[in-house]
């Protein structure tokens, strides 16, 4: 009898997490929509969407610049014994220019970005959600979803790209440092080596989909903030499942991209 | 008289919980109507199917001769422009200072100069007496100044139509005496026509020319203040004398 009752509690809970998600899915698809339908419609708010590229480029700059440069010394002083076994040490420079152009710079920037924008546009309309401010808004006569949500959205989509561009170079310099400790290599044969090996081709999707990444965060933080329910507490879960949708969705997405990616163009 | 508000047969429900019932009143130009109820008997809810940041699941809301319920979101936000809407906890925005709080509706929808702006907000900063607070910034505002710069806000554009949802809740007796009586002066000096939604008996005896009881999701009685503080009926004498005691606690 026990044991029956906790097993109903469970199908319960997880019928209801189940239904949660399917919500969410919902939700999402909609906000998109929504946001395809009036990004185009004036007024754009031009002035709100530089200030939220200037607030996120500034607030994320320092912890990217942080991974970043972590990122590329430790790739680097993890590879090197690897390549010393196969006798491959000229091609250090050139497998961590790889590495780091086509996956890791745009999925670990992604990633950082998520945690610190995600949340922060979750709890920033999560909290005008509760406070009225966006009804507020609303009977103003303005638009909260364009004034908000469209400019947020917009901003992540095209400060995250230029953001990974900083962050290859940066851990380039990492990269750069490491292989100085571990070997000896002048910075001209360094460059040279990561220009002969890394190539256009390696760019360009890794940098492209990270428009994408950039989107996933700003709609998946937007929407969470937007949605919020019940007061402080419901704040504070916005913030919070923000950052693990959006992360979940990265890494989800940068599957397909990557199999699409290679699927189109099968020589990169 | 014009009649500026007219609810019809206005029903809505959320789930199993029946909040409006085939509501149906009326207010007139340069009207007060005070709208009491104990808590959860819809009165905000009232409030925000008329201006539709609720959507009611029946009935008509004429507002200026617009049935609001059947407006595209242009023609909503057109309407919208002309009325001022004071929320409970005020509304600031956090991320603005006072004077972009004040200019937000201003820059959208006039075609004012920076110097025209200026000089608006100044003027109805003038009218809530807190032209000192004017680059500070929500946080550092008291509740009582909150509200009367929420107020501010809503009357910059000079609306015909005011609607106050508990504008009194939270604040001191004095406070709350001062923000009725300002309500009161902005109404006839810029011969607007208010619905305000409270429960401070003070403040509806202050501001109204008329008052409904909202109960179990109907209008169940309507009349002046003294109509309603002195009739034998027993809900309104419970509800009242509980309202008084209220008062009386916080006036001594």
């Amino acid at each position: 009898m026990k044991n029956s009752n906790s097993s109903n509690i469970k199908i319960s809970l997880m019928s209801k997490r189940l239904t949660e998600f399917f919500e969410m899915i919902a939700g999402l698809w909609q906000f998109q929509y929504q946001f395809f339908k009036q990004v185009f419609i004036p007024p754009y708010e031009v002035e709100q969407i530089r200030k939220h590229m200037d607030e996120l480029g500034i607030k994320t700059l320092p912890i990217v610049s942080v991974t970043g440069f972590i990122i590329g010394l430790v790739i680097t002083m993890q590879m090197h014994p690897v390549m010393v076994r196969f006798g491959a040490e000229a091609f250090l420079p050139g497998s961590v220019g790889i590495s780091i152009v086509r996956e890791l710079g745009p999925v670990i920037t992604a990633l950082i970005f998520a945690g610190r924008v995600s949340s922060g546009i979750g709890a920033e309309l999560g909290s005008m959600r509760v406070t009225e401010q966006i009804d507020a808004m609303e009977v103003s006569g303005v638009n909260p979803f364009k004034y908000l949500v469209v400019t947020r959205i917009f901003a992540c989509t095209f400060i995250l790209p230029i953001l990974t561009v900083y962050v290859i170079f940066i851990a380039f310099i990492g990269s750069y440092i490491a292989v100085v400790l571990v070997q000896n290599m002048s910075y001209i044969y360094y460059i040279d080596s990561v220009i002969g090996s890394v190539e256009f081709g390696d760019a360009i999707p890794g940098i492209l989909k990270t428009f994408v990444f950039g989107f996933i965060v700003g709609i998946v933080g937007s929407y969470k903030g937007y949605t919020a329910t019940n007061g402080t507490e419901g704040v504070g879960k916005a913030a919070t499942t923000a950052v693990v949708v959006a992360s979940l969705m990265i890494l989800i997405f940068d599957m397909v991209l990557v199999k699409v990616t290679l699927w189109l163009w099968p020589t990169i | 008289m014009n009649i500026v508000v007219d609810i019809k047969n206005v029903s809505k429900s959320f789930g199993s919980l029946n909040v409006l019932n085939n509501v149906s009143l009326s207010v007139e130009e340069n009207e007060n109507l005070v709208v009491f109820g104990q808590s959860g008997t819809g009165k905000s809810v009232l409030l925000k199917c008329m201006v539709r940041l609720l959507e009611p699941d029946a009935g008509e809301i004429y507002i200026e001769g617009n049935n609001v319920l059947h407006l595209n979101p242009k023609e909503l936000n057109d309407v919208r422009k002309h009325l001022g809407f004071l929320f409970q906890g005020a509304a600031l925005y956090d991320s603005m200072s006072v004077r972009e709080n004040l200019e937000f509706p201003l820059i959208r929808h006039f075609n004012f100069t920076p110097k025209e702006r200026e000089d608006k907000i100044k003027s109805v900063l003038e009218k809530v007496s807190l032209e000192e607070a004017i680059d500070k910034m929500p946080s550092e505002l008291s509740g009582g100044m909150k509200k009367r710069i929420g107020l501010a806000r809503s009357i910059i554009s000079e609306p015909k139509l005011m609607l106050y949802d508990e504008p009194t809740t939270g604040l001191d007796p004095i406070t709350s005496k001062e923000i009725s009586s300002l309500i009161l002066e902005l109404q006839k000096s810029l011969n607007m026509t208010s619905v305000i939604v409270t429960h401070d008996l003070l403040c509806a005896e202050i501001i109204a020319d008329r008052a409904i009881v909202l109960n179990e999701g109907i209008v169940q009685h309507e009349g002046t203040i003294t109509e309603l503080t002195t009739s034998s009926d027993h809900f309104l004498r419970n509800f009242f004398s509980h309202e008084i005691l209220e008062d009386q606690n916080r006036r001594n």
